[in-house]
């Protein structure tokens, strides 16, 4: 009988606030060791915490995108644990009352196997909290030493915590993926993973269908979605290995290596820590009023599952583009920001050439959309003249390579090079017929059946239009000349 | 000089009848005298203190003196001050330099004060008798064999022997009152919230607060006009208006309802001690106050919550000492729990180590809900006795301290006997309320006997008002212990 895989992730999200979340010391990445670390962050006797509002503000942020409740009272809490990394021996986060409750995410799943389609599921929120980050344990930089950099201890994470809600390697990543995306859309986070401000802890167990869950083991700090997805799949495999020749599954927390592409324990349950939380005596419970909640949701910007159901919906789009224009919040503003100018009709076309040509091109140089030197103006303005049939398609590639490498504005282009298409009928007429009076021989052959030919007489007028004639144009007055 | 009240020291400065340098190298000159007996000081660093005073001399000139401006004040070793050694009277911190200033520091410093040295104190404030501290045991000026009280037994010593104008205390359980109470001068814990504890170094977060010892209610008075005011670095400090807390000393005391807790003389008072509170109270009648008889139904439940929600606290604040950062390091290890386990072993002293393990325990999975949320719920019903009485009554009265002084090494070995020294205060602390003690008498071996006067939140200046005209009706505070005469 085949193997159910359940998969419920945790995913630390670092705020994208100036100051830490309980002091006034800087956030940002890459500074020297402990330059960043004031008084609070390097837990001097007597030192007190005071809640970043940024903080809140993005965590209530991220609540209103996951149509969470936000919870009206949080409280924080000191988690007790001994390393030195951790400078007050304690963490302060939130257990019992967390600030943002039970949300949901849709996701967009894309099969890794065969000829399986895409499809949509709601994974299932179960609540997230604000808390402080640790700092790190610098090993090796001196020898025989592990230097402390405490830089980051403070920094204010957002915990999210879904329910065990995905059943393969492609839904958790599909999952991770879609939170990624929403966190940077609603600007609460950077995103940034190489830098550790987006990690996934992911819980992995295995049951037979109908049976309860299975023992887990968490896969701890995953910071790439390629990485997530190997470790899933060796865990998975290896559980469902151990179990199906007689072993058992111990609770665990797991490291994934993937220099190795395999998981190692970390730690057993028997070794986990008794964390003795409780309300931290030094901050006042997290009172958050609906005025405060409504400021934030005012400022919350459209969100991707509702652009993608406006694609599909008003511009007649296949899900699959919905879902690229809406990978970020910076390419679907592209979008929105060319189809305001070419019009609702031409979304399909802006589309195309947004996921198709656009997106190549920055592929091809390793650019964001945020980067892109074409900005939606001038590519709506080069969008504009395809759709009124000013350039053809081929003509329309060069305006893009004009203003790829250097700039200006497609009407200014197309005159220039003179990309300009012939859509004058009596032009193009005479065009034909001078084709069709140097090609006498080749008319009769046509005429006497030979259908093939057509290609030939396109290929012959539009080398002497220079390639500008209006090609609709031109097979259709070609077509109506030739039939005699 | 060393016997006039703030307001008069002040007075004096600002006459120039004496300079701020003067006055202080008169204290710095005590304390070389009789701090070598006393032991009221941890740290005495005379340049500092004078080039403060000088400062001072220079705000007296130029006439932007305030009131404490060049009065030497001592200040607690639980407070960070920039510059100075603040050890919180372990050897955790023996070597602690503070990089900066607590917001009292702040206070002080602005007001032109002069900082006269750190007091000695119950190692991290866990005591009754400050005999933990790492720094050795303070005496009792009224009688060098016998404690100061504790944990502010350095501050309350150091008042009563004029090593110090006034000085400032914490209170988590009763460490301003009862060594107020036991060395014959006058100290009040404001309500909780009323004194910044940015940069006081914790011991329980939601029980500890600051406040000024001295030897009047005048003095205290200006003390508080100083200390408190809201402080956006505590998020527990309240944001109210500054207020001048001797605004009400001259209030007649016609019509004073005082409530007498029912609780507070029965078993375990000291028949002396409770001889005094009640002289008092006819004192207070005369003054045209009224006493009413009260209950505090919950109040005996006081030390058992005290027990479990204060090393609690004080488990997970004092786990930042471990060696890794500044202070004490265990010189030999082989590992890093190894460093851990060793150097707070070495660092803590006995009190602490025993409240860290209670802490630790009572925190603990499985035992969270017997003990902390329990200890939480009484501690509401508590607090609830107290809103009860206050609609009887204007203030609560009753002893400070069961007995007077006892003698150094008495309850060494029986910490439930020590902790029972804070009967009457603890309850005050849990509910967050302002109490104070002061001067009533001396008990049967002479030695000072304490009034605890608890009043309604935010009601300090009232309390200052009712102390004060006592202490014009009365001599209890004028006293001066004859091994320091002054």
């Amino acid at each position: 009988m085949k193997w159910e895989i359940v998969i419920g992730l945790e995913v630390h999200t670092q705020l994208s606030t100036n100051t830490k979340i309980f002091s006034g010391a800087s956030t940002a990445f890459g500074s020297e060791p402990n330059t960043q670390a004031d008084a609070v962050s390097i837990a001097l006797p007597g030192v007190l915490p005071v809640l970043n509002k940024g903080a809140v503000e993005r965590a209530i942020k991220f609540g209103l995108a996951v149509g969470a409740h936000i919870a009206p009272r949080s409280v924080f809490a000191r988690k007790n644990y001994f390393y030195p990394d951790l400078p007050k021996g304690y963490q302060i986060s939130q257990m019992e009352l967390p600030v943002v409750g039970a949300g949901a995410l849709t996701i967009q799943v894309e099969p890794l196997s065969g000829n399986a389609k895409p499809y949509e599921k709601t994974v299932r929120i179960t609540r997230a909290h604000l808390e402080e980050d640790a700092g790190k344990s610098v090993h090796g930089a001196t020898q025989g030493l592990t230097g402390i950099d405490l830089n980051r201890a403070g920094t204010p994470l957002l915990e999210i915590v879904s329910e065990p809600d995905m059943c393969s390697a492609a839904e958790a990543v599909a999952y991770a993926k879609a939170l990624h995306t929403v966190v940077r859309w609603i600007g609460i986070c950077d995103g940034n993973m190489q830098e550790g401000s987006f990690r996934c802890d992911v819980n992995v167990s295995v049951r037979k269908p109908g049976e309860p869950l299975g023992t887990r083991r968490e896969i701890k700090n995953l910071n790439s979605f390629k990485f997530m997805q190997q470790a899933i799949d060796y865990e998975v495999q290896w559980q469902i290995d151990t179990l199906e020749s007689g072993g058992k599954i111990q609770q665990a927390t797991i490291l994934f290596n993937p220099d190795t592409g395999e998981t190692r324990a970390m730690r057993s349950k028997e070794d986990a820590h008794d964390y003795r939380y409780f309300p931290d005596p030094d901050l006042l419970p997290l009172d958050i009023t609906p005025a405060m909640i409504e400021t934030v949701r005012a400022t919350l910007p459209e969100l991707p599952t509702t652009k993608r159901a406006r694609y599909t919906n008003e511009f007649g789009l296949s899900a699959y583009d919905a879902n690229s224009l809406t990978s970020s919040r910076e390419m679907a503003e592209f979008f929105d920001a060319s189809v305001s100018i070419v019009g609702a009709a031409q979304a399909k076309l802006s589309a195309n050439w947004l996921i198709g040509e656009l997106s190549a091109q920055l592929n091809r140089d390793g650019l964001d959309i945020a980067q892109c030197p074409i900005n939606a103006a001038q590519f709506g303005g080069m969008l504009a003249r395809i759709a009124d049939g000013t350039i053809s398609n081929s003509g329309a590639k060069e305006v893009f390579r004009a203003l790829w490498s250097e700039g200006g504005e497609a009407d200014a282009i197309i005159e220039a090079k003179g990309l300009k298409q012939v859509s004058d009928s009596g032009a193009i007429e005479k065009i034909v017929d001078d084709v069709m009076a140097a090609n006498a021989e080749k008319v009769a052959e046509y005429r006497s059946g030979k259908d093939k030919l057509f290609g030939f007489f396109v290929g012959a007028a539009m080398k002497a239009s220079q390639g500008k004639a209006n090609p609709a144009q031109l097979n259709e007055v070609l077509k109506q000349k030739l039939a005699g | 000089m060393l016997n006039l009240s703030l307001q008069q020291q002040g007075d004096a400065l600002r006459a120039k009848k004496i300079s701020s340098v003067e006055l202080t190298q008169l204290y710095l000159d005590r304390i070389a005298t009789h701090n070598p007996v006393l032991n009221a000081y941890v740290t005495v660093e005379a340049h500092k203190s004078l080039a403060q005073a000088r400062s001072a001399d220079a705000m007296l000139a130029n006439g932007t003196a305030q009131a404490l401006t060049g009065i030497p004040i001592a200040q607690k070793d639980i407070f960070c001050a920039q510059g100075w050694r603040t050890t919180c009277g372990s050897k955790m911190l023996d070597n602690f330099i503070s990089p900066y200033d607590a917001h009292v520091i702040t206070q002080f410093n602005a007001a032109g004060a002069v900082n006269l040295g750190k007091t000695n104190m119950d190692e991290f404030a866990m005591g009754s008798s400050n005999e933990t501290s790492y720094f050795g045991p303070v005496r009792n000026p009224w009688d060098i064999k016998a404690v100061p009280g504790g944990s502010s037994g350095g501050a309350a010593s150091a008042v009563a022997a004029r090593l110090c104008a006034a000085a400032t205390g914490t209170d988590t359980g009763g460490s301003i009152r009862q060594p107020a109470a036991l060395c014959g001068i006058s100290g009040i814990k404001p309500t909780y919230g009323t004194v910044s504890r940015y940069g006081m170094i914790a011991f329980a977060s939601s029980l500890d607060q600051a406040g000024p010892m001295g030897r009047n209610a005048e003095d205290l008075g200006l003390m508080l006009n100083v200390m408190t005011g809201h402080d956006p670095r505590d998020s527990t400090s309240l944001a109210r208006d500054k207020e001048d807390y001797t605004r009400d000393l001259s209030k007649p005391l016609k019509g004073l309802r005082i409530g007498l807790p029912r609780e507070f003389f029965a078993a375990g008072l000291s028949q002396d001690v409770a001889q005094c509170v009640q002289a008092a109270v006819t004192e207070y009648q005369k003054l045209g106050a009224v006493v009413v008889d009260i209950s505090l139904p919950n109040a005996k439940l006081a030390v058992p919550v005290y027990y479990v929600l204060a090393p609690a606290e004080a488990s997970s604040n004092l786990s930042r000492f471990d060696g890794v950062r500044y202070g004490y390091r265990a010189p030999d290890y082989t590992d890093l729990t190894d460093m851990y386990e060793k150097t707070r072993a070495q660092g803590f002293g006995e009190e602490v180590k025993r409240r860290i393990m209670i802490g630790t325990y009572v925190l603990s999975h499985g035992y969270y809900d017997a003990y902390y949320l329990q200890a939480q719920k009484i501690r509401r019903l508590i607090a609830q006795d107290f809103v009860e009485a206050f609609k009887q009554c204007d203030v609560i009265m009753g002893p400070t301290s069961p007995s007077t002084a006892f003698n150094l090494g008495e309850k060494g070995d029986d910490p439930v006997q020590m902790y029972l020294s804070d009967i009457y205060t603890i309850a005050v602390n849990l509910a967050g309320l302002p109490g104070m003690s002061i001067p009533c008498g001396t008990g049967a071996n002479g030695l000072p006997v304490g009034l605890q006067i608890i009043g309604d939140y935010f009601k300090e200046a009232q309390m200052l008002n009712v102390a004060h005209q006592y202490q014009m009706a009365t001599d209890w505070h004028q006293r001066v212990p004859a091994t320091v005469g002054a």
